[in-house]
């Protein structure tokens, strides 16, 4: 790089500073070479799903088509029933307190969007991002059956799964971040 | 080389300062002292150096090398690896903290914690992406990015899930770095958050930060948007050189004092949002179940902790005589503004030395000198911030949070010396 080149970064900075004047006075400002986001861009990465759903791709799953799916891609890791295995087990309704207490998907996770996320983008572990949205949707469907959360007719989709009430949804209280909501 | 003019210590320098034989701080600071048993010992070892048992001052040594290793007797200063059977990428490796001296860990020793192993980033292809509530969508080149005024900062980085294993009912038989080396200390240097995110132009209704990593678990991860603004780092560097792929190349995000799992790296996202995400890592993991059955959620900070790195378990002492008993301390909130040790198992404490620099946010080195009777000892360490924070002991923790939290714990480690040298992990 030149050295000209360096000394054009203020040079830069300037016309777009006028066109910013969010910036706060104590900040440092950079030579504001960010490119446009293309609208490819941030669709393929806008993967984040959030409680009130935004974010879910259109699609459903049942607990039956869920049951096969599991079988196949996650039982090996999890166990058949969820029971547990390399990965950990995902079942049980237990009580969150005494010595025993043990955290899962049915006694703990405070929102159905998280189990979609999360298997959306993780899971399984040796082929993330390898599951179709319905079968998705369908696995989803089906631990949160393995839960007693849902019942074995349930069907799942963008509009219904934020709208599943998960018995630890009060269960949180924030600690160093302002402004949690009500239950 | 004169020996004679050493000064020997004094019955006054002696002295305890508190039970179990500490000594003054500065003790070890008076010019040119010699204590007693350490000293006979060089001595001894002098006796046999005849100059012709140097081999390697005879013949020309090893030319040059690229990129230096330690050396080959430091074998067993290394991270250890407690990795899932089945799924290799999912665990930890742990610092040596036992095995090191000073505030920094070397990037080699840094510890891990990867949820689906370490991916392989071409630096031309990575991109960072800057999306939600923004009035411009924006992609950053790492090249671009490299372009940016960049600052650098010493900080430590503390998994939330470091020195789990104190929530056992009996205390766990390892080093000290195996039990707490969840942590280390780095330089890390790049570019400030706040103005690539000045850039974008925040909508003044975001709340939060969503960022996400280009692994195999595509992590992410909601931080408050008031903290990313405050002091947050794009870091490209670490300890001089490009981050290592373990330590999240080519770009990680740094939270300064915050728990290690908002430290996201291979960083590709940022998504401006006016609420958390509730991802699996903020709501599963990373919350501390408490007595009454309700969690704490949201726990960034990380409180003050301290540990004495020498002498530490897995280490036996040759005799009696004087030590410098060394340790660590950091915390979250600030600067670490004193450490107190005991060796009485908390009966009595006396003021470590905390030598220079002290920084926030920062590993903080102590050290104080300690006449060992031979008789049966136990050593702790507690640290106290600048806020007044004061380092709990673990019957204290267990009182407030139950056992079944999981993260952050941070009560006082306790070692024992036994009669014949050895140290081990207590409860007391
Ligand atoms: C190759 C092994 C493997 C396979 C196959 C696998 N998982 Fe996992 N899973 C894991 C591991 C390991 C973890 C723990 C991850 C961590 O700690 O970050 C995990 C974690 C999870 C969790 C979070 C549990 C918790 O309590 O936080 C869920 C939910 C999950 N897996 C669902 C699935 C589903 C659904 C499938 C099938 C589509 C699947 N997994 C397939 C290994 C596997």
């Amino acid at each position: 790089m030149s050295i000209a080149r360096c000394l054009c970064l203020a040079a830069l900075a300037l016309p777009a500073i006028s066109a910013t004047p969010a910036v706060a006075a104590d900040h440092v400002v950079g030579p504001m070479l960010g490119k446009s986001a293309s609208a490819e861009l941030v669709a393929a990465r806008s993967s984040s799903v959030y409680p009130d759903g935004r974010g879910l791709p259109q699609g459903r799953g049942d607990v039956e088509s869920g049951r096969t799916v599991f079988r196949e891609k996650c039982a090996s890791c999890h166990g058949p029933a969820g029971e547990g295995g390399p990965g950990g087990h995902l079942a049980g309704r237990g009580p969150l307190t005494g010595p025993d207490a043990d955290k899962t998907v049915g006694n703990y996770w405070p929102f159905a969007t998280t189990l979609f996320d999360f298997v959306h983008r993780a899971m399984p572990m040796n082929a993330p991002g390898s599951l179709t949205v319905d079968e998705t949707y369908s696995v989803t469907t089906f631990v949160l059956f393995l839960n007693g959360v849902v019942d074995g007719q349930r069907t799942l989709d963008a509009l219904s799964l934020p709208k599943v009430r998960m018995p630890n949804r009060a269960g949180f209280v924030w600690i160093d971040a302002k402004g949690q909501p009500e239950p | 080389m004169s020996r004679e003019r050493r000064d020997v210590p004094s019955t006054e320098d002696l002295q305890p300062v508190a039970g179990g034989g500490l000594l003054d701080r500065r003790l070890f600071l008076k010019r040119g002292l010699i204590l007693s048993g350490a000293g006979a010992m060089v001595l001894a070892a002098d006796a046999h150096a005849g100059d012709d048992a140097l081999p390697w001052m005879r013949k020309p040594g090893r030319g040059f090398s690229n990129y230096g290793q330690p050396s080959e007797q430091e074998r067993r200063a290394i991270r250890w690896i407690s990795a899932n059977r089945t799924v290799p990428g999912n665990g930890v490796s742990w610092t040596p903290l036992h095995a090191l001296e000073g505030i920094v860990t070397p990037s080699g020793l840094h510890f891990e914690r990867h949820h689906n192993g370490v991916p392989e980033i071409p630096f031309e292809r990575h991109q960072l992406l800057v999306h939600g509530m923004v009035k411009r969508p924006l992609a950053f080149s790492m090249a671009d990015l490299s372009r940016y005024p960049m600052r650098s900062q010493m900080l430590f980085l503390e998994c939330g899930g470091n020195s789990n294993s104190g929530w056992n009912k009996e205390p766990l038989q390892s080093r000290a770095g195996y039990l707490h080396g969840l942590v280390s200390c780095s330089e890390w240097a790049g570019v400030p958050l706040s103005i690539v995110l000045d850039e974008a132009g925040v909508d003044p209704q975001a709340k939060w930060l969503i960022a996400e990593g280009a692994d195999a678990a595509a992590i992410h991860i909601s931080i408050p948007l008031e903290k990313a603004m405050k002091d947050c780092m794009l870091a490209l560097y670490q300890n001089g050189e490009r981050i290592r792929p373990e330590n999240g190349y080519p770009l990680r995000l740094i939270v300064p004092g915050w728990e290690g799992i908002l430290n996201i790296k291979w960083l590709h996202r940022l998504e401006l949002a006016r609420e958390p995400v509730m991802a699996r890592n903020e709501t599963a993991r990373y919350t501390e179940l408490m007595p009454d059955g309700r969690a704490r959620m949201f726990t960034f900070v990380m409180e003050a902790k301290s540990v004495i790195t020498s002498p530490s378990p897995g280490e036996t002492l040759p005799g009696r005589g004087l030590y410098e008993i060394r340790g660590l301390a950091w915390s979250g909130r600030g600067k670490i503004r004193r450490v107190e040790v005991s060796a009485d198992a908390g009966r009595s404490w006396a003021p470590a030395q905390l030598q220079e620099p002290v920084l926030p946010l920062c590993f903080t080195r102590f050290r104080i000198p300690w006449n060992w009777s031979g008789a049966p000892a136990v050593l702790k360490s507690r640290a106290i911030d600048e806020t007044g924070y004061v380092q709990p002991e673990r019957e204290k923790l267990i009182a407030e949070r139950g056992r079944n939290g999981y993260f952050h714990y941070n009560a006082i480690a306790a070692w024992q010396v036994e009669d014949d040298g050895e140290v081990t992990h207590v409860y007391r």
